[in-house]
């Protein structure tokens, strides 16, 4: 199945026209990679699209959308074996009633577990848990070379590091199995906590890093003695309320809406009544869904942003000397005016084996921008002082990263390439964003 | 426990319906012709939780074999409750004109092999006097277009024989339901997508058809909007429709 389309990441900022072909089987996959009659120079595999920049973008992109069948779960153990386009979303809604959930999951459930596994994503319990590689025992790889391969922290381990937060550009991940974690509950209990600078929202989540569920809104717009005020909210799965699971169908934003509507006037007005409503301390059990996927509710919520589109920046910067590093980021991003509501708060864990995956122990912080060559010239601002801090950029949302950035900061990008060499995936697997990063 | 048949199970419009089947707990029967996706997919419809799956290897264009699928359905499940027929190819129209074979090919797929199965499961589920037949037909049906006429014939077909078999079943527990998708995104119109044709989410059709073999609904239009839209353009005078490049 083939199709011509305009593809962009769920930024919508840099499109590409380009040939999206769609296997339904292995062989169909395996034809593709292999095919030589198509004159595909290089191609990257797609799931749901919601990296935000260029990672999933290309002249020929392989959907993984056909490949949505689940082949196994375990009951008793918790493995869940899917092909690769399965959804997140789609496994909730088999899991949580049997009392199982995703060991880390994202701030969206439209996510595939290929694209999960790609991106390494992290969650709120990224201080305690680590990243969803880590939670992955195996996984199938189509490699370039049109092999199929098992690979796991035991086989093939380098090959195992180097697709789990590699962006794709190692193969093809076909399918995947996943232990999953045990609930008693649907619900999660949730205690708000309000945080009146970045000092304290700091302090905050030292103070609860025994909790499973940490994260925390902070508005990015306060400046002087508000600086980094934030609302922090720590969850726990609750033993209580049942597992049954409501999933509503997104109400649907069809249209873009003028971009003119998100402007610093509105963000503060919303920061300031965001910041006025938590109440400190407030203690309340919620249903799982809205409190994970919050923005999942509204289909297309990135068309807030109009036409032209947005860029998530997010970058983590190591704990040490972190909180006095964040004060001066932020000061910098509150004096542009352009950052946005939702800006994300959170203290990371550990880094992983994973040789391009995001995280690192320190602090990180995801915000969005409307695009503007303003706030492209911002974002490389901002790119300079992460790198210079010891920080990186999160691949899955960056979209503007040079070369030069990437290099310094992704300081395993050689050993990553030297994989790629072996397992014949240079030449074959390319993205525009590997492209733009200096990849081969 | 239902116990569903499903035939042309890798539709992308059947096999959205068979999750919601196989979430209820149902017990389902697979028909199609690739045996790699069916098999696929009945693994998946396992995990998604029907208590029962089967499946079977079928060109349905081997009309002689339909007895048998029956046959093989009834016993595996013990018994046939609901039959989906959702088999189907999208017609090249333009190739078609220059074909006779390829025409008649499209209409013997499209229409031939779904009267055949329609005529046998009738007889079944009438000495049984209860059951649901569900068939695939498609707004395509509803009036002859150039774009498309070819497909639109044979599932025309298979409209006015439906409405045959819903007369003959009137007043009784055996009810007959009509399904007109509209434009879906599926697979079979992949290559649409380019042509920026708007096309309606899959699971979202299969909801509202899954609903309507609920409640035994003699006809659905699939997204609702299209009951509306065939409206109108069974109705156009000849001469606007004349003019209009559809």
């Amino acid at each position: 199945m083939a199709a011509t389309l305009k593809i962009s990441g769920w930024g919508g900022y840099l499109k590409q026209d380009a040939q999206v072909l769609t296997p339904l089987s292995l062989s169909a996959c395996s034809d593709y990679v292999n095919n030589k009659q198509t004159n595909l120079q290089t191609l990257i595999a797609r799931g749901m699209g919601r990296s935000y920049g260029d990672s999933a973008n290309a002249p020929t992109v392989l959907s993984s959308l056909g490949l949505n069948h689940f082949i196994h779960f375990d009951g008793n153990t918790g493995l869940l074996t899917a092909q690769a386009g399965v959804t997140l979303r789609d496994i909730l809604s088999v899991i949580v009633p049997k009392g199982w959930f995703l060991p880390v999951t994202p701030g969206t459930s439209f996510v595939s577990i290929g694209g999960a596994i790609a991106s390494d994503i992290h969650g709120k319990n990224h201080h305690i848990a680590g990243t969803f590689g880590q939670h992955i025992t195996s996984m199938t790889l189509l490699l370039g070379t049109g092999e199929i391969v098992t690979t796991s922290a035991t086989e093939l381990p380098e090959l195992f590091h180097a697709t789990c937060g590699g962006m794709g550009l190692t193969g093809m991940i076909l399918s995947a199995t996943l232990q999953l974690i045990r609930i008693q509950s649907s619900f999660i209990d949730l205690k708000t906590i309000k945080a009146n600078s970045i000092e304290d929202a700091c302090e905050q989540f030292e103070a609860h890093s025994h909790s499973t569920y940490s994260v925390a809104w902070i508005d990015c717009l306060a400046t002087g003695k508000n600086l980094g005020r934030s609302v922090l909210m720590v969850g726990e799965h609750a033993d209580h309320g049942g597992l049954g699971l409501t999933i509503k169908d997104p109400i649907s934003l069809p249209i873009h809406t003028p971009a003119a509507l998100l402007n610093s006037f509105t963000m503060r007005a919303f920061n300031n009544a965001y910041f006025a409503k938590a109440t400190h301390n407030k203690a309340q059990t919620v249903s799982l869904i809205p409190y994970f996927y919050p923005l999942d509710a509204i289909g297309g919520w990135n068309k807030l942003y109009g036409k032209a589109g947005f860029v998530q920046y997010q970058f983590v910067i190591p704990k040490t000397n972190g909180v006095n590093n964040m004060r001066t980021i932020l000061t910098q991003i509150a004096q542009s005016g352009a950052g946005s509501f939702l800006a994300v708060l959170k203290q990371f864990g550990a880094a992983n084996q994973n040789l391009l995956s995001f995280p690192l122990a320190g602090l990180t912080l995801a915000l969005d921008f409307k695009v503007s060559t303003s706030t492209i010239a911002l974002l490389h601002r901002l790119d300079d002082m992460v790198a210079a801090m010891g920080g990186r950029v999160y691949l899955t949302k960056d979209a503007v990263m040079t070369e030069s950035t990437f290099k310094k900061t992704y300081t395993h990008w050689q050993a990553f390439e030297d994989v790629r060499h072996r397992y014949g995936a240079v030449g074959k697997f390319a993205s525009n964003q590997s492209k733009r990063l200096g990849l081969t | 426990v239902k116990k569903v048949l499903i035939i042309g199970a890798t539709s992308a419009i059947a096999e959205h319906c068979a999750r919601i089947w196989a979430t209820r707990g149902d017990a389902l029967f697979l028909v199609a012709r690739n045996d790699e996706r069916v098999n696929s997919i009945a693994t998946d419809l396992k995990v998604r939780g029907a208590t029962s799956i089967a499946t079977y290897a079928l060109d349905l264009n081997a009309i002689d074999q339909h007895e048998a699928v029956l046959d093989a359905a009834d016993k595996a499940m013990g018994g046939i409750d609901t039959v989906l027929i959702a088999h189907g190819t999208l017609s090249n129209q333009k190739q078609c004109e220059k074909s006779v074979a390829l025409t008649l090919d499209e209409i013997t797929t499209n229409a031939l092999s779904a009267i055949s199965l329609l005529t046998l499961i009738a007889n079944r589920l009438e000495d049984k006097k209860q059951g649901t037949i569900a068939v695939i037909s498609s707004v395509a049906g509803d009036r002859g277009r150039k774009s498309n006429y070819v497909y639109g014939a044979a599932k025309g077909l298979i409209t006015r024989f439906t409405q045959g078999l819903q007369h003959r079943f009137a007043n009784t527990k055996v009810k007959v339901v009509l399904i007109k998708p509209g434009p879906t995104d599926t697979p079979m119109t992949a290559h649409l997508k380019g042509g920026g044709a708007n096309l309606a989410p899959v699971q979202g059709v299969s909801k509202q058809i899954v609903g309507a073999i609920d409640k035994g609904k003699p006809v659905i239009y699939t997204p609702s909007k299209w009951w509306l839209i065939m409206m109108i353009i069974r109705h156009l005078p000849k001469f606007i429709f004349d003019k209009m490049d559809i």
